[in-house]
């Protein structure tokens, strides 16, 4: 089977070093620089590429009117506008701490969104 | 509430660095810690940097900018530290008065054994880089339009254009995207990134956006409003390349052209500023010259990571509270740290060698021209090789970190100066 010869950047880290990655069509067979998580982050990121989403959603009642969220996970980058899309959607309410569960397993993909701070509200 | 006049230790600015710089110094002996925070809530530009890339070495998690700066304002609060918000200080004297004023608690005069500078840093603004062209509305620094973005909740424009590859610019338009806009274009006068490459791999390839090196903005378009920018091609020298001029129409233009420390405060104290960093001149605990003022953070030179950061304010906030409680140590000798070949800057600026007993002694420096190829980071004591250390290149945009270790107490500490150089392998 013939194989191929790639070039990944990791983003696992900031250092983001450049993996060379030998592969057949399925597996990934060979990562060339890097450590134990690139080599890992190769064989995702040419299989099922995920990243950590960061967005916002709307909240009452707080000093501003936006709450920072983030996934609990990295996220199925192809299902990245849908999730944006949902959390266009949400309005939560005050009072909202740091890591609450905003939504659970977000379009069945098992993964939550999480507040990124605390929130009180303001009198 | 009410605050006292006397401080053990006052920090000004509440982001990672002033955080960490108080928290520090608390739990090393410092008495009573007062931050004192322009803003109507701790957490400085942390909470506007919504995005994830924070904590990593810190730790070991990847998390959004307020998740980070939760952890340490949760931390500051519970080990009793105290914070003065919305408060702007207008002054500090070398005897380490502060003058500040607020809504809220008026004039005040407080006065600290130590103070901490954390104030951050600023965004280069279009007349510091002078860009031609007409000035409509449109044409605002990154991190404008990201507090604008994540906090406020508006969007300053529909089509953007950003100058510069920073990682703030690259960052803004992947988020920019996300909220429904279109960015056309990434432009960078310099031949090569100047932000991280993670981001751009993850801020503009995932989402198409294109970049373009040795190119920048010739002249704005627009009377009311920003209608086009023209781009152009440069050469090394930053002039323009006739015959690559191209009108990309669009409504804003973002500039993501670097951070300068923020200093006028320091400089009214009397602070010595390095003029390649921008910020003050510190010793390896973050003293400036003058004594019983500290420095942590973007304020001393701008970092490529807050969790570089909070290392910092961890080192100042510790000698900070080293020296209220035993009083200036007297110093037998400071080395002097010189940048050398292919260095631009090197912080701290001098060590005390005998700092050397309790433990390494970290030394960040940032590479004048790129080295694609694996590199040797060399520090000498005049033609001596004391230490080195191989990385396998050397970027302008990615801070260089070394270490020197105790074993070398006796070479440093008999060396009139120490000088760093980054050269090929």
């Amino acid at each position: 089977m013939p194989t191929i010869e790639e070039k990944v950047v990791c983003v696992t880290c900031p250092k983001g070093c450049t993996l060379q990655v030998t592969r057949d069509v399925q597996t990934v067979l060979k990562v060339g620089n890097g450590c134990k998580r690139g080599y890992e982050y190769a064989r995702q990121e040419l299989t099922d590429p995920r990243r950590m989403v960061a967005s916002s959603v709307r909240i009452t009642g707080a000093l501003h009117p936006l709450l920072p969220v983030y996934t609990s996970a990295p996220f199925p980058k192809p299902r990245i506008p849908e999730l944006l899309a949902i959390l266009r959607m949400v309005e939560v309410k005050t009072p909202v701490t740091l890591d609450q569960t905003i939504l659970e397993d977000v379009l069945g993909t098992g993964i939550n969104i999480h507040a990124s701070r605390d929130m009180s509200k303001i009198t | 509430m009410t605050f006292k006049d006397r401080y053990d230790m006052v920090v000004i600015g509440s982001g990672p660095g002033g955080l960490a710089a108080a928290i520090s110094a608390k739990k090393n002996g410092a008495q009573d810690v007062l931050v004192i925070e322009r803003d109507v809530e701790p957490g400085g530009i942390l909470l506007q940097c919504i995005h994830n890339g924070f904590g990593v070495e810190v730790f070991k998690q990847d998390l959004p900018g307020p998740a980070y700066a939760q952890r340490f304002i949760n931390e500051a609060y519970q080990v009793g530290v105290d914070f003065l918000l919305d408060t702007m200080v207008l002054e500090i004297t070398r005897d380490h008065r502060i003058t500040a004023t607020s809504k809220r608690y008026g004039f005040l005069n407080i006065q600290a054994k130590a103070v901490v500078l954390a104030m951050g840093c600023r965004e280069r603004t279009r007349a510091q880089v002078r860009l031609p062209g007409a000035r409509p509305a449109g044409v605002f620094t990154a991190g404008t339009a990201q507090r604008w973005v994540n906090v406020e909740g508006y969007m300053p424009g529909k089509n953007f254009v950003i100058l510069g590859s920073g990682d703030i610019g690259m960052i803004m338009a992947r988020r920019l995207t996300f909220e429904g806009a279109k960015v056309e274009r990434v432009l960078e006068v310099m031949p090569y990134l100047s932000g991280l490459t993670r981001n751009y791999v993850q801020c503009l390839m995932d989402y198409d956006i294109q970049l373009q090196l040795m190119h920048t903005v010739k002249n704005i378009i627009g009377k009311k409003r920003v209608e086009a920018i023209e781009a152009v091609a440069v050469d090394e020298k930053w002039n323009y390349i006739p015959g690559t001029e191209e009108i990309i129409p669009c409504d804003t233009l973002l500039l993501s052209v670097g951070l300068i420390p923020e200093n006028e405060l320091s400089r009214q104290a009397g602070v010595l500023i390095d003029p390649v960093t921008a910020g003050p001149f510190v010793d390896d605990g973050f003293q400036t010259n003058i004594p019983g003022i500290f420095s942590a953070g973007n304020v001393v030179h701008v970092y490529d990571l807050v969790d570089w950061v909070t290392e910092a304010g961890l080192i100042a906030g510790k000698s900070a509270a080293r020296l209220i409680q035993a009083g200036p140590q007297k110093t037998e000798k400071v080395i002097p740290v010189k940048a050398g070949e292919n260095v631009r800057y090197v912080v701290p600026h001098t060590l005390n060698p005998d700092h050397l007993i309790e433990g390494e002694i970290r030394v960040q420096m940032r590479v004048r021209q790129p080295i694609e190829a694996p590199v040797w980071v060399e520090v000498r004591s005049g033609e001596r090789l004391l230490h080195r250390k191989p990385e396998p290149y050397a970027r302008p945009g990615e801070m260089v970190t070394i270490f020197l270790k105790p074993a070398l107490l006796d070479e440093v500490k008999a060396a009139n100066g120490l000088s760093v150089a980054i050269a090929k392998r």
